[in-house]
């Protein structure tokens, strides 16, 4: 073999809330009255739209989550020796962008860098101009061809995109016309986008679409790999929340007396110590003991990578008790229900009656606490990363994007492309998960009136 | 009243022996003192001579809980624990690796905190139940669709990008005001305007939404059919009525912040430069300097604890229903 696969730490976590929803899905698929709110959800156009740009960005975390060590060159006939660099699949797939590093920065599309350098030319005589970049519009023998050059690859690519888009549209039209999905919102999106991507992936074959950063790195590749981090961020965490709010809510809405009162006290301690500072505080302990404990890590993405599932961890610790509060109080209401006492009076065991009727019919608060969290927690990242208590610096994120071009916002002229690209793509996801966040509460909320006869 | 009040404040204070003792076990039983000197100190080179008068600077030469070798009250008090977290109750807060009282840094570095804080608690509480009862009056129409679709567009950008732009726009290329800076008095208003203006814009998205939804909630309810349907005119409806009646919702939420605001906010002080709260937090937290963090936790439950009693109190006045019992 000439890789070793890696599974990181978060590459587990991912796979296993990977097979918790697929295993959901199933579950849901063959139960008609849990379908019904998701028929709700399907039927929403915003939402359906949301869900293919959710997927397009999940599909690069995926990809970008298969890690794997490459083989190095046989050396002295030992045994098989791997780069201690760990990549992923997605690395491989847009292996171009990310060798092809320029000296530093450089505007998007630029042909030259962004600074002038001294060069000497031909006869020896020196000069100070922009230097060529090494591969952005290196095809290019006259810098002015540029231009036209940009707008035929672009043209070409959105072509070649726009053509497989339709050859997806029509192999899933009929399937969505079968579903009664909103056709039309979704075919157009899927055409937009697929010309999109085709525009970008030739444009990305010749130039650095959203420039280069200080070390010369392509920024639509950072960018890219920035989704990763982004997506384990706002779901690993909730493999936090979701049991110990759970398990605690209902114990505590349903048992009462003295369960009640301590849980109740666990969470008023650490809702009542301010979240920034509660996560600080545990991430600069983390710290401490990442730093005395070098020899848990046999690389250095291990490394990031448990700093970054101790920070879901963290994350997971300290924003468990909203829900869990909401819980508890539905549980509570739930308990005086005629069923449940129906059920207990017929000498139903308590652990029977919250899995079967308690936990059901608090599904749909987690379902929508946890779709609401997502975007936060993705913007909270950034935040967190800028503070100095997020992920790792050595891991690419939107945070870490962020608070490295932040620093270049005095030079003059403005390096923009960083910081614009990491915000327009956080905006992208963050508003996508926002608006089907939205579709899946409002599909799911017993408490809003419906028009349709279905609830 | 006011036995309800002393029941309140005592109910307090086991909250506030877990929140010291969570903070004791995160910064000295998960990492002992040794760890964290090792780290500080740089983790290869470091003796263990290094190590012990790192310890002793900071008085944690001592055992964590018990100190078998004193005598008498000393087997407690000459401990981590006693002087080192239980003294936060009396706000001994001790010093910071640089030397200086954490105490006195926290009062001088208060009143920046609140010049920020104060203003754009006000304002923005001002401009999201205005812009949400705009909302709430245009209800349905394409107007409040166009509104909400604003407000999830607002909500869904990074507050980040709200400091950075505004710096860049306001500072850089209008050289309307400083990029940075602090001074007290009058002459500091140029410095405060920004980041107050930028306070407000970056959360007049997920407030003013979720003012609407409490206020369209009011406004579904019978007395409002009733007030209308006396021939009340729609805004007097909604001034008399939908709010007054929406204010026990905005309570819960709006009182409770109210003492934190001492605390200030970590972006925005950093990045104008603000001597206050926040960006002492922040250094400290760069620094690595555990106790100016530890001090903070503290103070900062603390105040939301406050907050929680007020919130109690502010029901009594806005809502007559209510009797603190």
């Amino acid at each position: 073999m000439s890789f070793m696969p890696v599974v990181l730490w978060s590459d587990a976590l991912m796979f296993l809330l990977i097979a918790t929803g697929s295993a959901t899905a199933w579950y849901i698929r063959r139960r008609e009255h849990l379908l019904l709110p998701w028929r709700r959800v399907a039927q929403n156009a915003t939402a359906m739209v949301s869900l293919l740009v959710l997927a397009l960005f999940l599909l690069a975390g995926l990809l970008d989550t298969l890690h794997y060590r490459a083989a190095l060159p046989q050396s002295n006939g030992g045994g098989k020796v791997y780069s201690p660099e760990v990549l992923s699949v997605f690395d491989k797939l847009v292996e171009p962008l990310r060798l092809q590093t320029e000296k530093t920065y450089s505007a998007p599309f630029a042909v030259t860098l962004y600074a002038k350098e001294s060069i000497s030319d031909a006869q020896g005589n020196v000069l100070r101009d922009y230097p060529r970049l090494r591969y952005g519009g290196a095809h290019l023998a006259d810098a002015a061809q540029r231009d036209g050059d940009v707008l035929k690859r672009a043209l070409l690519g959105a072509l070649g995109g726009l053509l497989a888009g339709l050859l997806v549209a029509l192999a899933g039209r009929r399937w969505l016309a079968r579903r009664s999905l909103p056709l039309r919102p979704l075919l157009s999106a899927t055409l937009i986008s697929a010309a999109l991507l085709g525009a970008t992936a030739s444009l990305a074959a010749a130039y650095h679409v959203l420039g280069t950063d200080k070390v010369g790195q392509d920024v639509l590749y950072l960018s890219l790999k920035s989704i990763r981090t982004g997506l384990i961020i706002g779901t690993v965490t909730t493999l936090v929340t979701l049991p110990l709010a759970l398990l605690l809510g209902i114990a505590a809405g349903y048992f009462r007396g003295w369960v009640d009162d301590a849980i109740q006290y666990v969470y008023t301690v650490l809702s009542s110590i301010p979240s920034v500072l509660l996560i600080a505080a545990a991430v600069l302990m983390m710290q401490v003991t990442i730093e005395t404990h070098p020899e848990w890590f046999d690389t250095a993405a291990s490394r990031a990578d448990l700093r970054l599932v101790f920070l879901c961890l963290i994350l997971g610790v300290t924003s468990w008790t909203g829900l869990c509060r909401l819980l508890r109080g539905e549980t509570l209401k739930l308990r005086e229900m005629e069923y449940i006492q129906a059920a207990q009076s017929f000498g139903v065991s308590s652990l029977r009656i919250l899995t079967r009727h308690i936990v059901p019919n608090v599904m749909h608060i987690i379902l929508i606490a946890l779709v609401m969290d997502f975007s936060a927690l993705v913007l909270a990242e950034a935040v967190l990363s800028y503070v100095g208590v997020g992920v790792d610096p050595s891991m690419i994120s939107f945070g870490t994007m962020i608070n490295a071009a932040r620093l270049e916002m005095g030079r003059e002229p403005m390096v923009w492309w960083a910081l614009a690209a990491a915000f327009g793509f956080m905006l992208v996801l963050v508003l996508a998960a926002n608006l089907f966040a939205d579709a899946v509460r409002d599909a799911f909320d017993p408490r809003l009136n419906r028009t349709e006869g279905a609830a | 009243m006011l036995a309800y009040l002393l029941r309140r404040i005592l109910y307090a204070v086991p909250i506030l022996i877990g929140v010291n003792l969570l903070t004791f076990a995160l910064f000295f039983v998960v990492n002992t003192p040794d760890d964290m000197a090792r780290m500080q100190l740089g983790i290869k080179r470091v003796t263990p001579e290094a190590i012990e008068k790192w310890k002793q600077q900071r008085g944690y030469d001592k055992p964590l809980l018990v100190n078998s070798s004193a005598g008498g009250a000393g087997k407690i008090t000459d401990t981590i624990f006693w002087q080192k977290s239980a003294s936060m109750f009396v706000f001994d807060f001790g010093y910071s690796d640089d030397g200086r009282s954490i105490a006195r840094e926290i009062a001088t570095r208060m009143g920046p905190s609140l010049a920020i804080a104060l203003p754009t608690f006000l304002i923005g509480l001002i401009a999201y139940v205005g812009f949400a009862l705009l909302m709430t009056l245009f209800r349905a129409t394409a107007l409040d669709i166009a509104g909400v679709a604003l407000c999830v567009l607002l909500m869904s950008i990074s507050g980040l990008f709200y400091i950075i732009g505004g710096q860049f726009l306001v500072s850089k290329l209008w050289h309307l005001v400083p990029i940075s800076g602090y001074d007290g008095g009058m002459g500091g208003f140029k410095f405060v305007a920004l980041p107050i203006a930028i306070g407000v814009a970056g959360s007049i998205g997920s407030s003013s939404r979720w003012y609407r939804t409490i206020f369209l909630e009011e406004a579904g309810k019978d007395y409002v059919r009733t007030a209308r349907a006396k021939g009340l005119s729609e805004l007097r409806v909604l001034f008399r009525h939908v709010l007054k009646n929406a204010m026990i919702p905005i309570l819960t939420g709006v009182v409770v912040v109210i003492p934190l605001l001492f605390m200030g906010s970590l972006l925005t002080e950093s990045f104008f430069g603000i001597p206050g709260l926040g960006s002492y937090t922040i250094d400290a937290i760069n620094a690595q300097d555990f106790s100016v963090v530890r001090a903070m936790v503290f103070l900062g439950s603390l105040l939301y604890i406050v907050g929680l009693i007020l919130t109690d109190i502010s029901y009594t006045m806005v809502d007559p229903r209510v009797r603190l019992s």
